[in-house]
């Protein structure tokens, strides 16, 4: 954990949340969530559906209140602080309704002036980035124009913190790379995005620092850099001669030798062992794969996941 | 079964699973409602004499006609008691059809649930054949249930049976007008709404076609409700007339379903237009102005026509006087003016209720803009919950007050307009804003519930149909008066005529009040609802 906590309070966090409880009648969605959100970052919020995401980012928006627990949002009490807070909050609901016979234009103009006007600059080139006709009724935008609704809006905003819920669901491809565009400039700006996602590519090219939700409970918070020490590496060798007792080596996991080709899932710590048992054979050709944030997944949320799955 | 209609049986028991409580609530309501009118008027009118000379004085009176219609028959205890029910309780149930059929038409369409379940092997007209099938059967299960309890309250089976299907007619006539307002617009609002209207032009085509006293003209023969009554349930019995309700929903049906084969998913035939590219609303009050101007719009011309219509009538009350029992009768009362201001307060007291109707409906789109994700969306931005509540519960409360303050003017032009001088104008309009209060109670309990159990809002529908049943028939029933205290609208003073109501009105605006007060402290603890 790599959260900067200065202790008068008014520490380098945007978000500050402890032991997060939050209930739904018997249904308890935050089960004692921490979620550490430093000033300037990208920060993903990833877990799957149903695991608390857009749950934890309603309660920073103030609109659900805590059970247990405590969280700070830019140094103010989300439920209590509406008016000093929201004017440095932008936000894109995951699932975006809008009034049926209001154009996407007045949408986002009505959204700016609520949140105390809109640079009209920055609002025509999101538009025109986002290839959006502001004209249309919002009943007859597709959902991913919806998205874009929304997103214009939150972006053309001038704010500190923007809360951002599976922001790119709706999106095309090709539109998503604009919009990692935009959120790298509002990081460049010193500006703080807390994004949540349960599309990994997303977050892994996004993302400084990444809090992994699942249950209720962030199970894995940090660097990419760190957490990928927390799980294997694909390496994949072509070899001059097969080395014998490689499946000996402590950290190598599904060995598998066929003719020449040996591949492998290794821990950091069975790497050097490994390597140096390779070259002293003669390696022809060596790939080496860093863990995709599908693997961490897999780690949290397979079917194995909890236990180790050496077994 | 046509592949189009693949999937009708599941999604019918979809929709009745969706309305078990909600719909077989109404339909014992609308039972219970006959079978009570029946006992009371056998209380009160116990032998043939009285009955004709109620009867007789009804049939008199051209405004009563116009609310109610016709005795057919002054000898009949069933023809009698259910005056009141047959026209007024055939546009009720009207209502509540059209807003079944929508609800599982247009608005599961417009939620976008429709093409979540058109994805399944759901046919195109599925959902429509089983909206249709559910009003229909609700409607033939109404009709049986609110005989049985005619006959239960002692009335004879056939003319039970005859009241009952005339009821059914009407709901099922306006069922299949909302399988066809279903197709023309894309949002549900304005589906209900132009079903809606249908009902109000029925109601006044029929009050237009009764008043002539040779019998119902043209305009009552273009009118469901119309033809409610005039099937005479304990006066004739004129069972083939349940025929042109039938006929009539089958063509509306047939509209329905061409119409929806010739339109796509989420399309209505009234066409989007395009909107400006830059927006001017710029406060959330502004965002309540522009969804709701459209709506108070509607409404105030509908007052204003009804009102109009109404305040000419009431001169011809004096009508009355001609026979000599009634002369004696009306002088006990405290002579004409007693009788025309007792009327014209009759006519408010309705006026009252239906404009409450607004405001319950007006502080109830809080609700549907926090379901529909819309609240999100502000309440993320500087706008406090206070400052989004307080736009749309002031809305509804200045419309319930512009509605009324139309409403006393409209029967005070009407009037002026009968009896040729302005004379009571101002009378009048006091009369219209003395109802304010009342209509306010019941606009901040809408609030108050949202306030702690937005789910529940709903239910202030049902709470609401109670108090209008406890002031139009409660007294009517001998239902004692610590219960009939219960309704707001029962402590509305009955102006004009009536002096000293300063107290009461008073009262009701603290109730008022206080609702409001608790309707705000809820909505300041409560989570926001998931969408």
């Amino acid at each position: 954990m790599s959260a900067v906590t200065v202790a008068d309070g008014s520490s380098d966090l945007v978000v500050d949340a402890r032991g997060v409880v939050k209930s739904f009648g018997r249904t308890r969605a935050l089960a004692g969530l921490d979620l550490q959100v430093e000033r300037g970052e990208v920060h993903g919020f990833l877990g799957p559906n149903g695991a608390g995401k857009t749950t934890m980012l309603r309660i920073l928006l103030g609109l659900l209140r805590i059970d247990g627990g405590t969280v700070r949002l830019l140094g103010g009490d989300p439920w209590r602080d509406v008016r000093s807070l929201h004017p440095r909050l932008a936000y894109v609901p995951g699932d975006v309704s809008l009034w049926p016979n209001l154009s996407g234009g007045e949408v986002i103009d009505l959204l700016g002036r609520l949140q105390g006007g809109h640079d009209p600059a920055r609002r025509d080139r999101y538009l025109e980035l986002f290839d959006l006709d502001p004209r249309k009724k919002s009943r007859a935008y597709s959902r991913g124009n919806r998205q874009k609704v929304a997103l214009v809006s939150a972006l053309a905003t001038d704010a500190d913190l923007y809360i951002l819920d599976e922001p790119t669901a709706g999106l095309d491809p090709l539109k998503e790379s604009d919009f990692r565009t935009c959120v790298r400039e509002l990081r460049d700006e010193g500006r703080t995005i807390l994004l949540s996602s349960h599309i990994l590519s997303e977050a892994e090219a996004l993302s400084d620092r990444v809090s992994i939700i699942r249950d209720g409970k962030v199970v894995e918070a940090g660097r990419l850099a760190q957490l990928r020490h927390l799980t294997r590496t694909s390496v994949t060798a072509e070899m001059a001669t097969v080395p014998q007792d490689l499946d000996r080596i402590d950290g190598v996991h599904d060995l598998a030798v066929e003719n020449h080709r040996v591949s492998a899932q290794v821990e950091p710590h069975g790497m050097d062992p490994l390597m140096q048992a390779l070259s002293a054979s003669g390696i022809v050709n060596l790939t080496c794969q860093p863990p995709t944030l599908e693997e961490l997944f897999l780690r949290h949320y397979g079917p194995a996941a909890g236990q180790s799955d050496d077994a | 079964m046509p592949d189009t209609l693949a999937g009708s049986g599941t999604l019918l028991r979809l929709a009745i699973r969706r309305d078990r409580w909600l719909l077989p609530a109404w339909v014992l309501g609308f039972a219970a409602m006959a079978g009570f009118s029946a006992t009371a008027t056998a209380d009160l009118y116990p032998d043939v004499q009285s009955r004709v000379s109620a009867a007789d004085a009804i049939n008199a009176t051209p405004s009563l006609v116009a609310l109610y219609g016709r005795v057919y028959d002054p000898t009949s205890l069933g023809s009698l008691s259910l005056i009141k029910l047959t026209a007024f309780g055939a546009a009720l149930v009207g209502v509540l059809m059209v807003v079944v059929t929508i609800r599982h038409t247009r608005a599961e369409e417009s939620a976008g649930r429709l093409e979540l379940l058109g994805a399944g092997t759901v046919g195109r007209d599925a959902p429509l054949a089983a909206a249709i099938v559910l009003t229909f059967g609700s409607s033939v299960l109404l009709a049986l249930l609110t005989a049985a309890g005619l006959v239960a309250a002692g009335l004879p089976v056939v003319g039970a049976l005859a009241f009952g299907l005339g009821w059914a007619g009407s709901g099922m006539a306006f069922g299949a007008v909302a399988a066809v307002t279903a197709q023309l617009t894309t949002g549900s609002r304005a589906a209900t709404g132009l079903g809606l209207v249908a009902v109000a032009l029925a109601y006044l085509l029929r009050a237009v076609g009764d008043m002539p006293d040779s019998g119902p003209t043209l305009p009552t023969w273009l009118s469901p409700i119309g033809w409610t009554q005039q099937v005479r349930p304990f006066a004739g019995d004129r069972f083939g007339l349940v025929l042109l309700p039938i006929l009539f929903s089958a063509t509306m049906v047939s509209i329905a379903f061409w119409l929806r084969s010739r339109r796509d998913l989420d399309a209505g035939l009234i066409a989007d237009r395009s909107g400006p590219a830059h927006g001017r609303i710029s406060t959330s009050w502004g965002l309540t102005f522009h969804l709701n101007r459209g709506v108070l719009i509607s409404w105030a011309v509908a007052i204003v026509l009804f009102g109009v219509l109404l305040g000419s009538l009431t001169s011809n009350v004096s009508g009355m006087l001609d026979s000599p029992s009634m002369q004696d009768f009306f002088r006990a009362l405290g002579g004409e003016q007693a009788i025309v201001d007792a009327f014209l307060a009759a006519e408010f007291a309705i006026i009252g209720s239906i404009v409450a109707a607004y405001g319950i409906a007006a502080a109830g789109h809080l609700n549907t803009e926090e379901t529909a994700g819309h609240a999100e969306v502000v309440l993320a931005t500087r706008t406090t919950r206070l400052r989004w509540a307080t736009g749309f519960f002031g809305f509804a409360l200045g419309g319930v007050a512009l509605l009324m303050l139309l409403a006393g003017l409209a029967v005070g032009i009407g009037h002026a307009l009968d009896v040729g001088n302005t004379a009571m104008l101002g009378e009048l309009v006091l009369a219209g804003l003395a109802r304010i209060p009342a209509a306010w109670v019941l606009t901040a309990l809408t609030l108050a519930v949202f306030g702690w159990a937005p789910r529940l809002t709903g239910l202030v529908w049902g709470l609401y149909a109670v108090f209008v049943v406890l002031v139009e028939l409660g007294a009517f029933w001998n239902l004692p008066s610590w219960l009939l205290d219960v309704s707001p609208f029962v402590h509305s003073p009955k102006l004009p005529g009536n002096a000293g109501a300063l107290v009461p009105l008073g009262a009701l605006t603290a109730v008022a009040a206080l609702l409001t007060a608790l309707g705000y402290i809820g909505l300041q603890r409560r989570d926001l609802t998931a969408r």
